[in-house]
């Protein structure tokens, strides 16, 4: 369980992590997800103690990072995946990492099987691949079989089969009772990997929500309705129970009613219509309302669609 | 879902324990890329090479040489001044043994691995300064005996169990470990390598230049206090000066410089954003 209380980080005079708490549970895969430079990174910094928090505290299982003396036991993660000393081969860099924490040369072979890079092993790691250097940098998180695990954009730079490996294999550490929390700026991401999801725009946490929750509050179907009469369709919509919007143009907005009962309704009616059309809003145009507000109002009170 | 138990023992691990695993650590990282073994290849060249020209040159022009000059004529920093050349190669590794990690960003997988951060400094200065003091001692006794043995009669030559020489040649060994680690502290500093560079450098070469520029006897008195010329006394036989400060005390001089670097490393590897 990782646990943030009030996390706040200022580098000079920018806001990178505005005050914020969230935990994230064992046996999840919660999603961190924000905008390039929302915080994600910092506030992932400050969970293993690289970059000290301006004020306020985070743990790992109750405590701070920096006093774990045998930390990749506890806590593994990939922050960059580029991070490595490109003289290096793949094994001796794992087998740097283990010994640094009493970890067996057997298990850096184990890991080294898991990601599928035994047989480049003892090539030179600046001769990676990015998709090379990420399963890489996972075989270092996974080393010391810890029960806590940080992923940064893990599958950037991945080709689908690489994609489709690390959500199976994120999945997996869930299912095992591990914590596990992934960052992703990519929506379409997360709504394939996470079942929570913490939402961060501008050092501020936006949502704090499950993604099934997420999905419900944004899959309302809404039917856009053009006809000859806006303002009599929308009085008649309104009397039946519709909750109806009109744009500047005439277009209405209806939830609450299928399409075909809103047609039914207005041939009853007598109505005119030019364009009956189900509009589905997506997750993605969800975030981007979210961290579009995030941006636009700087919303004094964070999370509008939280549950 | 069952729950994943840590595997880790959390309170039971001892100092001792700690340290040698990040001592072990280290040295597996040092001796994993190729850069040092280039740098201490080209040292194994510079120090034996430096000897023999040098040796060779002033046995032959001896005899022309004023009685003055004979009597001021040091067979041991002779043979010996490959060090001032080796110095910048051995003070570039040090530089790029602690910035090469920090530019490649490896340095927060470190930290991650162990948070305690000047032990991640203090073992990578141990395990450098053991390997280059070793190596660098062993070329300081190749120099010597390759110096002397040109240094044939009339030329002034020592043998190494002279008054002061063995001092001289393990002085040697240890000048350049200092130096190397001047060049890591420096590094653990600036964490970029041009920087660093820049600054050791500038101690080394640009320094001595510019007291050397204001002339006079300041300049002469000041100069006994930069770390190359003071640590130098160390691998010489002959002191002069206007302090005439001793092997010992030139090397303190050179010591004060490298702690001087070294206490806000640490002060501030522990302080800083990794």
């Amino acid at each position: 369980m990782i646990e943030a209380r009030e996390l706040r980080k200022v580098y000079g005079h920018t806001v990178a992590v505005d005050g914020i708490d969230f935990q994230v549970k064992p046996g999840h895969v919660t999603g961190f997800l924000g905008p390039n430079g929302a915080g994600k990174s910092t506030a992932m910094r400050m969970i293993l103690g690289l970059d000290l928090p301006t004020s306020g505290t985070v743990t790992v299982d109750g405590r701070r990072y920096q006093g774990t003396v045998w930390p990749l036991h506890e806590v593994g993660a990939l922050l960059d995946a580029r991070a490595v000393h490109p003289g290096r081969s793949a094994y001796n860099h794992l087998h740097a990492l283990a010994a640094a924490n009493g970890i067996a040369r057997k298990r850096v072979d184990e890991v080294l099987d898991q990601v599928g890079l035994t047989s480049v092993a003892r090539k030179r790691v600046g001769g990676f691949s990015l998709g090379m250097s990420q399963r890489l940098g996972i075989a270092g998180a996974l080393l010391g079989d810890p029960g806590t695990l940080l992923f940064d954009e893990p599958v950037n730079g991945l080709d689908p089969d690489g994609i489709l490996w690390i959500r199976t294999l994120m999945r997996s550490l869930a299912d095992e009772g591990r914590t596990v929390l992934v960052s992703s700026h990519l929506m379409s991401e997360m709504a394939l990997t996470a079942d929570h999801l913490l939402v961060i725009g501008k050092g501020r946490l936006l949502a704090d929500t499950p993604l099934s929750e997420l999905i419900a509050q944004n899959s309302d179907e809404r039917v856009e309705v053009r006809a000859a009469d806006p303002q009599q369709l929308a009085a008649d919509l309104r009397v039946v129970g519709a909750q109806v919007t009109m744009e500047p143009d005439g277009t209405l907005g209806v939830l609450g009613f299928e399409s075909k009962q809103i047609g039914e309704l207005a041939a009853e009616r007598g109505h005119v219509l030019h364009q009956l059309r189900d509009v589905t809003v997506s997750l993605e145009e969800a975030y981007f309302r979210l961290t579009g507000e995030s941006v636009e109002y700087r919303a004094p009170n964070p999370a509008p669609v939280a549950a | 879902m069952s729950a994943h138990a840590g595997t880790a023992p959390r309170t039971s691990i001892s100092l001792e324990t700690r340290l040698r695993a990040t001592a072990r650590s280290e040295w597996i990282k040092f001796r994993s890329v190729r850069s040092g073994p280039a740098v201490l290849l080209a040292t194994a060249v510079i120090l034996p090479v430096t000897a023999w020209l040098l040796c060779a040159y002033y046995r032959n022009g001896w005899a022309t040489m004023s009685p003055a000059s004979q009597a001021s004529f040091d067979p041991v920093f002779i043979s010996l001044r490959g060090i001032e050349g080796a110095q910048l190669l051995v003070g570039a590794f040090g530089v790029i043994t602690a910035t090469g990690e920090y530019t490649s960003g490896l340095i927060r997988g470190t930290f991650i691995a162990t948070p305690q951060r000047a032990q991640v400094i203090a073992m990578k200065a141990a395990i450098f300064a053991v390997v280059v003091w070793a190596w660098c001692t062993l070329l300081s006794f190749a120099a010597f005996f390759i110096g002397q043995a040109l240094l044939s009669n009339p030329a002034k030559h020592v043998a190494i169990g002279d008054p002061g020489a063995l001092t001289a040649v393990f002085g040697g060994g240890l000048y350049l470990t200092l130096i190397g680690l001047l060049g890591l502290f420096i590094g653990v500093l600036l964490r970029r390598t041009p920087g660093a560079l820049a600054a050791l450098f500038g101690i080394l070469l640009v320094l001595p230049v510019a007291i050397g520029l204001l002339g006079g006897k300041n300049s002469a008195q000041l100069a006994e206090f930069l770390p190359d010329s003071g640590g130098e006394e160390i691998f010489k036989l002959l002191h002069g000066g206007a302090y005439t400060l001793g092997p010992w005390q030139g090397f303190a001089v050179l010591a004060a410089y490298v702690a001087a670097a070294a206490a806000p490393a640490f002060l501030l590897v522990r302080r800083r954003d990794a």
